[in-house]
């Protein structure tokens, strides 16, 4: 796969960068609008595949990028993991998934107890994984025939 | 003239909400045309264009029936999959053989009318026991909208999936992980260890 | 009624693709649309007549809600569909890049 003109190229430099915040926004802002993680990681992989396409295939690079993208999703569900076992240290029950933070009050940006913090962990592991899949399929596709 | 029946439209909403089942109608329509012609497309690129139809109709009824939080991630997730299905094809041989018409194909035909019909009938009596649409049937709910007070998260949604029933999301969260490897493992070809060499 | 027989008419077609066609793309296309079949048909269970999204925000804290359950269990089922999918065209391109064609037919011819 080629990369594309230098006019696509520039754009996709400039649009990038926000697609990518307008994700993290989505992100951090969860639990009182719609979106959550999900929602914000599948715009977030919106963001990479966009550099992809863009900039064509050069394999050395996406490699190493694809290994950092494995290790961050793996590390996401295990502080997913982390966090839900803390609820049986600290909550007072003895619960897995207590939510044992400080509530806060409903409607402000830093409330909801730990789910902001889930959200963010949610949020990484599905960029990841679809940027993986993503850089998986468009560019080991090629590999049998070089 | 069409703008003058639109400010009236604006004016009495009460319009819009009573043909809300109107206009789910109309989109089912659409989808269920799109994806026929999708399946029976004779090249891929445009069986795979039409099946954005049903995709992106897909999220016009979710925002009809008030889910903003899937319509985001509908819209975003079918333009992920119409890029990944079309990255598949590019440089494919994409003629499809179609069949040629015979007496045969129009009995063939006619067995798929009536199967169809079997089937309807049998989920007309299967969900007939289902409240008709649009009722309140808030059985469960209650219990989850009432519990904002436990869990302080304005958005409904995210406080179901993340504290009520975190552990979907945590089967979920293994699902993708399993997905991912499947594809990597299926996909790469070379080892690491090889590619040292 | 007739919108969940219609919602249902979405889930045949997709079957009707998945059974009849010889392409590999052309099933995985089937798949997907029962999949977005059955999304559609969990929502409307949950709709309820003139009631709001459930979201709080200032000022509507007091009026109905749809029921949020089926949302939630959708939102993740939509993210699962694409990693699916991605899994079942990775499936295709490597069958492809074997035979030369994604006809099932003739992949089954092949063998040997």
């Amino acid at each position: 796969m080629k990369g594309m003109t230098l006019i696509v190229k520039k754009i996709t430099q400039i649009i990038c960068p926000i697609i990518f915040v307008f994700g993290i926004y989505i992100i951090i802002h969860g639990h009182l609008t719609p979106g959550g993680g999900f929602a914000g990681g599948v715009i977030m992989a919106g963001a990479f595949i966009l550099q992809i396409l863009a900039n064509g295939n050069i394999l050395p690079a996406l490699r190493k990028e694809e290994e950092g993208l494995e290790f961050l999703e793996s590390s996401a569900i295990l502080g997913f993991l982390i966090i839900a076992g803390l609820g049986l240290l600290f909550s007072g029950s003895v619960v897995f998934f207590a939510n044992f933070l400080n509530k806060g009050q409903l409607g402000k940006l830093i409330s909801a107890g730990f789910i902001p913090i889930e959200n963010i962990v949610i949020g990484a592991e599905v960029c990841a994984a679809i940027a993986a899949i993503f850089i998986a399929l468009v560019v080991y596709k090629d590999e049998e025939s070089k | 003239m069409v703008f003058k029946w639109y400010a009236h439209l604006i004016d009495n909403s009460d319009i819009l909400e009573d043909k809300m089942e109107l206009y789910l109608i109309l989109i089912l329509v659409l989808m269920i045309l799109g994806s026929i012609y999708s399946l029976n497309a004779s090249d891929l690129l445009s069986a795979v264009i039409s099946y954005g139809i049903v995709g992106f109709g897909l999220v016009i009824a979710f925002l009809l029936l008030q889910a903003p939080d899937l319509a985001i991630v509908q819209v975003v997730v079918e333009v992920i999959t119409l890029v990944v299905m079309i990255a598949t094809i590019k440089n494919t041989q994409a003629k499809i053989s179609q069949m040629k018409f015979k007496p045969k194909i129009a009995i063939y035909y006619a067995l798929i009318v009536i199967a169809a019909l079997i089937f309807v009938i049998i989920f007309e009596k299967a969900t007939g026991c289902l409240n008709s649409f649009g009722a309140d049937t808030m059985r469960m709910a209650e219990h989850y909208i009432s519990g904002v007070e436990h869990t302080k998260s304005a958005n409904l949604v995210t406080g179901v999936i993340l504290d009520f029933r975190a552990y979907d999301t945590l089967g979920e969260a293994t699902v993708l992980f399993t997905a991912v490897i499947g594809v990597l493992t299926i996909l790469r070809i070379k080892g690491k260890k090889e590619e040292d060499k | 009624m007739i919108i969940y027989i219609l919602c249902f008419l979405l889930f045949l077609v997709g079957l009707y693709g998945v059974i009849s066609k010889r392409n590999l793309i052309k099933i995985i296309i089937g798949i997907a649309i029962m999949e977005y079949s059955i999304n559609l048909f969990f929502i409307m269970i949950g709709y309820i007549e003139g009631s709001s999204a459930p979201i709080i925000s200032k000022g509507f804290e007091h009026v109905n809600f749809v029921d949020p359950l089926p949302q939630a269990l959708i939102l993740t089922s939509i993210v699962i569909g694409l990693a699916t999918t991605a899994l079942l065209l990775a499936v295709a391109i490597r069958l492809y890049q074997k035979y030369g064609t994604f006809d099932i037919n003739k992949i089954r011819d092949l063998k040997g």
